[in-house]
């Protein structure tokens, strides 16, 4: 059956409501940790802002902690309250959405210090029109699978999820035009890698809030859809099923 | 240890083709999964006590050499229908039914059946063991003697063969003459198990088998359920629903004496396809 977002209020034990609401305001503020930290880790590199970048890359901690904090929660919840059906799988996609948070955050504390790099050597770096068009553009998917799961949303969640091979695209095409720069001028070949790492950050990011969308998509049908070519997600059985 | 004569069975499948009718407004029953090989087939069973229904119109299949749970709460007709299946509502006059049970293709009901026979195939077990006051061997031995017939030798190995099945032998083998009573409740709910199957079911039926026992008998019984279901056909009532979702293959979901939902048990503690399955099983408000 469809569950909504608030489906986990409804057991006779008040005491696990709130544990389980509890898992689900966490996650979320892990999740808007998450987004700051890749926002301000691009904003960093777009603006020279070093001591944004510094920041990011100290922050990156916290969000570890908090992955092992809402673990610890889930397991809490696991051996206490053996939960089934729809608890289960909140249990078990929290403990999956933190996992891909927690790489989220790797992935900006990557470009965090990416962008210190290209910071101290002060040169004009090509590629930062590509790097603002896909962050930009990873930093929506990330919001809405986060969306998603607050609110149980599995229509934007299967947006999300088709979202990504769009981004995909965009990282390909990025990589070839900056493959072009270096053959051009060799002097720039340093920065320029520096700017590839950073798109692949952002195209990680794209493929961890593309994992949260699925994890939505489980939690709410029951139905696992990792590994599914995106075109094959049958929108109907989607429906049907609940 | 001699094998208990086994009819030929193939697995029971979840019937990947049938149409799911399972919109959220739809109230059950959903049964999603068809066994090849069915043991026991209950069609349009109605039962009431007194001319109060106790039972409406359940269909069910009951697959051969699979553990098969019947979950739901209290007055939901669970145990009534466990019951059903031996025919030990006919002891009570208040009760009217309607339908027809199959064990292996055979009417129960028929009138050339006979009830003590019917018994000895469908062996049940009740929540609190009621061992015999008498000793151990005796008591494995009573549904044996009844039959008559049997060399002492021939009995003995049989006693042995029920106890080593029931996984209490090793505890008692030294002490057979002793009285039953003298076991710990968990091995007296064991002993009783023996006894059942000393006769040699094709079904066993276990009405609460463990509410009564400590997490460690909990433990041996379910350990010994599994070990059942290669041999025979065992179906369980239980209030626990971990029991259920750790012993059983199947899983229905009774309520208000209707059959709401019976699903692989995985699938229905995973994913249950109705709210009202959902409610029960996640302690929810109806």
């Amino acid at each position: 059956m469809d569950i909504t977002s608030d489906t986990h209020s409804q057991h006779i034990s008040r005491q696990f409501n709130q544990e389980l609401e509890e898992l689900k305001t966490h996650l979320m503020t892990m999740g808007g940790l998450v987004e700051n930290q890749v926002l301000e880790a691009v904003k960093a590199l777009l603006e020279g802002d070093s001591r944004l970048a510094e920041k990011v890359r100290d922050n990156d901690r916290q969000v570890n902690d908090m992955q092992l904090k809402i673990d610890d929660e889930c397991t809490r919840v696991l051996a206490r309250r053996q939960p089934a059906a729809s608890d289960l799988r909140l249990v078990l996609a929290v403990i999956r959405a933190t996992a891909d948070l927690e790489r989220i955050g790797d992935e900006a504390s990557k470009i965090a210090r990416n962008a210190l790099i290209l910071i101290e050597n002060g040169t004009t770096v090509r590629g930062l029109v590509e790097v603002r068009h896909i962050s930009e553009h990873v930093r929506k998917m990330l919001r809405d699978s986060l969306t998603a799961f607050a609110r149980f949303d599995t229509e934007l969640a299967l947006q999300v999820v088709r979202e990504d091979e769009a981004v995909d695209d965009e990282y390909g095409s990025a990589m070839r035009s900056l493959m072009t720069f270096m053959m051009e001028d060799n002097r720039a070949i340093g920065p320029v890698l520096s700017v590839m790492w950073i798109l692949r950050a952002l195209e990680r990011v794209g493929d961890h809030a593309d994992n949260l969308a699925e994890y939505v998509i489980y939690l709410v049908k029951g139905l696992d859809i990792r590994h599914m070519d995106p075109d094959q997600i049958d929108e109907d059985a989607l429906k049907r099923r609940g | 240890m001699p094998e208990l004569p086994l009819s030929p069975s193939s697995q029971p499948r979840p019937d990947a083709t049938r149409p799911h009718s399972d919109r959220a407004n739809v109230t059950g029953p959903i049964i999603d999964f068809a066994p090849d090989v069915s043991c026991l087939d209950v069609e349009g069973l109605s039962l009431a006590y007194d001319g109060k229904t106790a039972l409406r119109d359940l269909t069910l299949r009951l697959p051969r050499h699979r553990v098969t749970a019947f979950i739901g709460p209290s007055g939901c007709g669970k145990s009534t229908l466990l019951r059903a299946l031996n025919r030990l509502h006919d002891l009570n006059e208040a009760v009217s039914r309607q339908g027809s049970i199959r064990l292996e293709g055979q009417e129960i009901h028929a009138p050339e059946v006979a009830v003590d026979e019917l018994r000895r195939r469908v062996g049940m077990v009740f929540q609190a063991p009621n061992p015999f006051p008498m000793s151990i061997y005796e008591n494995v031995a009573f549904g044996l003697r009844l039959q008559g017939g049997l060399t002492r030798r021939r009995m003995n190995d049989i006693v042995e063969w029920a106890l080593g099945a029931a996984a209490l032998w090793d505890e008692v083998k030294d002490r057979l003459r002793a009285s039953a009573w003298s076991l710990s409740i968990g091995q007296q709910q064991r002993l009783v198990i023996a006894r059942t199957l000393a006769v040699r079911p094709e079904v066993l039926l276990l009405d609460e088998p463990a509410s009564a026992l400590d997490p460690i008998s909990t433990l041996k019984i379910e350990e010994l359920i599994r070990s059942l279901k290669s041999q025979l056909t065992v179906v369980l009532v239980t209030h626990n629903m971990q029991q259920a979702a750790r012993v059983s293959d199947y899983t229905a979901f009774l309520h208000d004496g209707e059959l709401v939902e019976y699903a692989p048990t995985a699938s229905l503690f995973t994913n249950p396809r109705l709210a009202r399955t959902e409610n029960y099983i996640t302690g929810r408000m109806a």
